[in-house]
């Protein structure tokens, strides 16, 4: 039981990380697929996130009553890689809705089979 | 979404928070170097007050009064300030992106590179401003 | 100091920037710009090259900031031999797709130079960087770019586009597992400190899954077999001068990074022997060799052919890494420069043919040799070279792979790199059959065509002459930059 005490959150990380790859892969609508990718995502942004907290200290912002000491504060690091993390999902979702836009207007519709079906129909 | 909704609460209140949202984005870009925020997230609440006048006044009106070319503009002079901000120390002896080497008079090494953040900052803010408004503009507008 | 390394990224960046506001004013502006930055960024990394090879490598402080706190940029033979080629086949095609994109997608030419600068400024950018973190930004820039840019064309582009997104994003994030894992194990992301202090965590299950995580995200990435599923829809329904710029360096990039992995990162000491790693990369390889022959057997869509043999040929560079000895990683290398090469040679000619013609069809290309002769010629070249005759080059990337399978005793690899060459041979004779040697059917009513422009035809023909010239001299490419680059690769003692 203390495996699994110490380590709950990699352990809701591994769960959202299977739930974001069954929505990419598994759905036919290709706007859940999106979602199942931003849900993957954020799996990986938790993952970061817990790696960075030390037990017994607090938030990097500057505290004039802890001083300078390093070992006081969590490591500010990850959370600046998840930011880019974060800036580079949204650029990637920006993309994807633009091109299920241009899809959806050429196809008439957002889901795989009939789109494939569509495809045929037109070629 | 592109016309005007007639609603007065929604008019009233979105143009009531709308100020507000401002000063926080800008209060939230300033303190990124040191706190928590940055140019990233200020941007993003700064197109959100944008996105929140478009939605409730509708888009001819917000149109006339911050075009989808002011909000591509606004994002190119984000990147001249990030880009200048790098290219310049180069031309001053320094690498790239070495805000020491920035030509700022009266401030110590150690000053101007903690100020050499906050440039960069507003810089990036003012990209993600400008891009996130075009994007909304582009995904949900009518010419698109 | 020198700033080349940081300047070659930089003139692409900026190129990607003004060409927007100065393309709008007037169209034919984005395509002197994007000329202007691509030949300053291959005068920049050929005069990197140039600078290493006699001076050693070159390590760029972004910032002042010194490594491990600060991001390196570092231009060693590995990296400023791969800036040279991207930046070169960059350059190239950039100078072919001025007619090819006004005929295909005249409506979108200003903002297709943009992502194109901005899809080269990415791929440069993963090649001279020395900070794991860094390398996933300029990856997902220049993946970002190459969705956008795939989605161009008409009718099935956009699809083929998300689905690539799709896989190429679970690659990234796969990729930034892997960083974060080994960030937390070893507290460092810069390139050469990992390296440093890998060997003591070799035993470690953290390392260990941050090893299988970045190699499945490079294996999307570089359409590895099985995980190539992307790659033929892509490359058949883009734009000609998108694929011709895309197929030849954007999965060699990622190659690129895996042998960086195998070299600085993880060491050999590592993904050879403690991991099976590196063999199960050769199988795969292998399995993706003979799967791209046959499947590009079968198909009348000439893109969709090359598309198919682009999966074969990454397979041979998988053989290579997969070997990891120093014979097999130069062969690989220069498989790398060769493919390079050959491939946009091969869609540069495949663009012309749409541009003359509109036709896409190899039972349509019927008489082309004696209608579009000098292009025909560059394609019989590089025809040779990807079956693998001297003196084109590609035989000699094939010795090289021949070489290392056979010292490391690994007769099936052999095996597989032989009769793969003969499947090349038998789609690419079908080819040359119809052009050179049949005369219209019902299929394929005489038509006008000739030789493309000059803007066009002349890339093409310096791309096939380069391949003959590559071939000559790829004993002083080896000795000079490809023998520095393996030595890591000599195990202790031999």
């Amino acid at each position: 039981m203390s495996a699994l005490a110490g380590n709950y959150t990699y352990y809701i990380t591994a769960f959202l990380l299977a739930i974001g790859l069954y929505g990419m892969i598994g759905k036919k609508n290709l706007l859940k697929k999106l979602i199942g990718m931003n849900i993957f995502q954020t799996a990986i942004f938790l993952f970061f996130i817990h790696g960075a907290v030390k037990p017994g200290t607090t938030v990097p912002v500057l505290d004039s009553r802890i001083g300078m000491d390093a070992a006081a504060y969590i490591n500010p690091l990850p959370h600046v890689l998840i930011l880019t993390a974060i800036v580079v999902s949204v650029a990637t979702t920006g993309v994807a809705l633009a091109l299920l836009i241009t899809i959806y207007r050429r196809y008439g519709s957002l889901e795989e089979t009939t789109i494939l079906e569509r495809m045929k129909q037109s070629s | 979404m592109r016309e005007r909704l007639e609603n007065p609460v929604v008019e009233g209140v979105s143009k009531f928070l709308v100020p507000f949202m401002q000063i926080f984005a800008l209060y939230v870009i300033t303190h990124g170097h040191y706190g928590p925020g940055g140019g990233f997230q200020g941007g993003v609440i700064l197109a959100a007050s944008m996105m929140l006048l478009r939605l409730s006044l509708g888009e001819e009106y917000e149109h006339r009064r911050f075009s989808p070319t002011a909000a591509t503009f606004v994002a190119a002079v984000g990147i001249l300030i990030y880009a200048l901000a790098g290219l310049v120390p180069m031309a001053f002896g320094g690498r790239f992106l070495d805000y020491a080497y920035l030509p700022i008079p009266g401030l110590s090494s150690a000053e101007l590179r903690y100020h050499g953040i906050l440039i960069v900052e507003s810089g990036v803010g003012l990209v993600v401003w400008g891009t996130l408004v075009t994007l909304f503009d582009h995904l949900l507008g009518s010419e698109a | 100091m020198s700033h080349l390394p940081v300047l070659i990224p930089i003139t692409l960046l900026l190129s990607a920037f003004l060409i927007p506001l100065a393309g709008y004013v007037k169209r034919d502006f984005a395509f002197a710009i994007a000329s202007v930055g691509a030949f300053l960024a291959f005068a920049f990394s050929l005069a990197g090259l140039l600078m290493v090879l006699s001076q050693g490598e070159i390590r760029y402080h972004l910032g002042g900031w010194a490594p491990p706190i600060g991001i390196e940029y570092v231009l060693d033979a590995l990296s400023a031999f791969m800036a040279a080629v991207v930046t070169l086949i960059g350059l190239v095609v950039l100078i072919y797709s001025r007619r090819s994109v006004l005929h295909e997608v005249p409506l979108r030419v200003v903002p297709l130079y943009a992502l194109a600068m901005l899809l080269l400024a990415g791929l440069v950018g993963i090649i001279v960087t020395g900070d794991l973190f860094n390398l996933f930004v300029f990856l997902e820039i220049s993946s970002l770019s190459a969705y956008a840019l795939m989605a161009i064309g008409d009718d099935r582009a956009p699809v083929a586009s998300f689905r690539y997104l799709i896989l190429g994003s679970i690659a990234g994030s796969f990729y930034v597992l892997g960083v974060g894992f080994l960030y937390f194990s070893t507290g460092s992301l810069n390139m050469a400190d990992v390296a440093q202090r890998l060997p003591a965590l070799y035993q470690s299950r953290a390392v260990a899954a941050a090893a299988i995580f970045i190699f499945i995200a490079l294996g999307l990435k570089m359409a590895l077999f099985p995980l190539h599923l992307w790659l033929p829809d892509v490359y058949t329904y883009a734009p000609s001068a998108v694929t011709a710029l895309i197929a030849p360096i954007m999965t060699k990039v990622s190659a690129y990074v895996l042998i960086r992995m195998l070299l600085t990162v993880f060491q050999p000491a590592y993904l050879r022997d403690l991991l099976p790693m590196t063999s199960i990369i050769g199988w795969l390889a292998a399995a993706g060799v003979l799967y791209g022959s046959v499947m590009a057997i079968a198909q009348n869509d000439f893109r969709r052919m090359l598309a198919y043999s682009s999966i074969s040929q990454i397979g041979y560079i998988g053989i290579g890494i997969g070997l990891a000895n120093p014979l097999g990683l130069i062969g690989a290398l220069l498989h790398i420069l060769n493919h390079a090469f050959m491939k946009a040679c091969l869609f540069l000619v495949a663009g012309s043919i749409r541009f003359r013609t509109g036709r896409w069809k190899v039972s349509s290309f019927a008489g082309l040799g004696r209608k579009m002769p000098w292009t025909m010629a560059a394609f019989t070249v590089s025809a040779l070279s990807m079956v693998g005759i001297p003196p084109a080059a590609g035989f000699f990337s094939k010795w090289y792979l021949l070489l290392g399978s056979i010292d490391a005793g690994n007769w099936f690899l052999v095996a597989v790199i032989l009769a793969s060459s003969l499947l090349t041979a038998v789609y690419f004779i079908r080819v040359l059959e119809q052009i050179y040697a049949s005369h219209a059917n019902e299929e394929s009513a005489p038509m006008k065509a000739s030789d493309p422009p000059p803007s066009m035809l002349l890339p093409t023909l310096l791309l096939g002459a380069g391949l003959l010239i590559l071939g000559l001299f790829n004993s002083a490419i080896v000795t000079h930059i490809l023998n520095i680059v393996v030595l890591p690769l000599h195990r202790p003692g031999s």
